[in-house]
């Protein structure tokens, strides 16, 4: 645990797989460093908030420090959840409504990180995490 | 559709043979180049220095536009670590070949020193990229807003067989059909090497037929206007018919875009051939004779078939070659890359094939 303070990561191999340990705010979070658009090293990315412009001109910034960004073409990812994020009056992809498939559950059911967010296409794989004796236990399943 | 899927990153995650048509091998620093000018030139460089890359004036998403994990452990700059683009390049992907465009401002007015920066740039590329990487083909670079000085520096990195082709940039100072530019294009189909014209340049015009826009999104997402403007050029002005056995590559410019393109162009050309009279074949024949197109950033139409429909318009499977662009940001990995199932054979043309014919590589 005090190897991951606050707004810090560490990349770990459990199982074979490559995972990121994030902490935000004293709570810990794991994703699989892969991203599920083309596999790029997605734990390795910067790690930001999300702007939301309503209008043109009005920009208004939130969530510093829960959203990592994929080292090669920049997908947005919630690292508490996994779900990626984009803007629908700004990116023209309309296409996530025809099929809804398992595993789009946190997608349809969870609330946008900010006002004029809708769900993106892809979630990244995550895990459960505890934290026993000052240890981060990241709950790969077999 | 919400998708979990899992992958493991990298290490040699494809088995097919891969050629990658664009690979940004870059310039450490400007000492970088000092070995290979001539004492005056390295003294006007340390003085003066290049000009800067003009054309380019929006910040490009990274840092040298460049997948921020790309930066190597070395502290060098992307793209310039051979041992780190080994490892997370050619070694990661199983690349058999890869060509390399090294992105240089070599576009000044002042040509003399341009001229003597382009051969420092292919004589450094030659010395430290493809002596100790066989892997690596490279792209002579030249001064190209003069044809005389261009023509020659052809002549003489035509005759290292590393060199793959030549490289030019799409926004130059005039449209590049034009005759000035035709010693280059004689002189590249005499030493039989294809003219590569990759995405940028600071030729001084927007890439817009209306004016400069705002932000690296247009820039990005309508180079191909550009680039439509050039392929124009090259019909019209006889470039194809004047230079038959000449190969023009397009670079990092789409290629959605051509069909139609060709369609208007065809139609206009039986209307208009007086104008043009020199023009015995259709525009739509020497295009799909003469021109070549890399594939990043790969065309993503919402629904895959309709990838398979632009192929079937396009007419030039034969011709597309698959490129990673790496290490820029918006680098295409090789096993995600194609948006549609495609038969195996127009498949395996598309990652290697088409490249291994036209740049002979065996």
């Amino acid at each position: 645990m005090d190897e991951i303070p606050p707004g810090t990561r560490k990349i770990v191999e459990v199982a074979g797989r490559s995972i990121g340990v994030f902490n935000i705010g004293g709570e810990f979070f794991a994703l699989r460093n892969s991203c599920p658009h083309q596999g790029g090293p997605l734990c390795t990315g910067r790690v930001s908030g999300f702007v939301i412009a309503e209008t043109p001109g009005e920009y208004h910034y939130s969530r510093q420090g829960e959203i990592l960004r994929c080292p090669w073409h920049g997908w947005e990812f919630d690292i508490r959840t996994g779900q990626s994020w984009f803007d629908p009056a700004k990116v023209r992809v309309r296409r996530y409504d025809v099929t809804v498939a398992p595993g789009s559950a946190i997608a349809t059911v969870e609330p946008p990180p900010a006002p004029g967010l809708a769900p993106g296409p892809y979630v990244a794989e995550t895990y459960a995490v505890s934290v026993e004796q000052h240890l981060v236990m990241v709950d790969v399943p077999g | 559709m919400a998708q979990t899927l899992t992958r493991t990153p990298t290490r040699a995650r494809t088995k097919a043979q891969i050629v990658d048509g664009d690979i940004h091998n870059a310039v450490a620093s400007d000492k970088a180049l000092y070995p290979y000018l001539p004492e005056r030139w390295r003294q006007y460089h340390a003085q003066f220095g290049m000009r800067t890359y003009t054309g380019s004036i929006y910040p490009r998403a990274n840092p040298n536009a460049a997948r921020t994990d790309a930066w190597p452990p070395s502290g060098l700059p992307p793209g310039a670590d051979l041992s780190f683009l080994r490892e997370q390049l050619l070694d990661a992907w199983n690349i058999a070949y890869g060509i390399c465009n090294p992105l240089v401002g070599i576009q000044g007015p002042y040509v003399e020193y341009t001229a003597a920066l382009a051969r420092a740039v292919n004589e450094w590329q030659a010395a430290e990229w493809l002596d100790p990487e066989p892997r690596l083909k490279g792209s002579i670079v030249i001064p190209y807003e003069d044809g005389d000085l261009a023509a020659a520096e052809i002549d003489r990195a035509a005759r290292d067989p590393r060199f793959a082709q030549v490289l030019m940039l799409i926004r130059s100072r005039e449209p590049l059909g034009k005759r000035r530019f035709w010693k280059i294009y004689e002189a590249a189909e005499r030493n039989g090497l294809p003219v590569g014209i990759h995405f940028g340049g600071a030729g001084g015009n927007p890439f817009t037929g209306a004016g400069w826009p705002s932000f690296y999104l247009e820039d990005h997402g309508g180079t191909s206007q550009v680039f439509q403007a050039q392929i124009a050029s090259f019909v019209c002005e006889g470039v194809f018919e004047r230079f038959p056995n000449l190969n023009i590559v397009l670079i990092e410019g789409g290629f959605a875009w051509l069909a139609p393109l060709m369609w208007r162009l065809d139609t206009s050309w039986k209307r208009l051939k007086d104008e043009v009279p020199y023009l015995h074949r259709a525009p739509s024949e020497q295009i799909r004779q003469q021109v070549w197109l890399t594939t990043q950033p790969m065309e993503e139409p919402a629904k895959p078939e309709h990838f398979v429909q632009l192929l079937d318009h396009l007419g030039m499977a034969d011709h597309l070659m698959f490129a990673t662009d790496y290490p820029h940001w918006d680098f295409d990995a090789p096993d995600q890359a194609i948006p549609a199932r495609l038969a195996p054979t127009v498949e395996a043309g598309i990652m290697a094939g088409n490249a291994k014919r036209l740049y002979r590589l065996s």
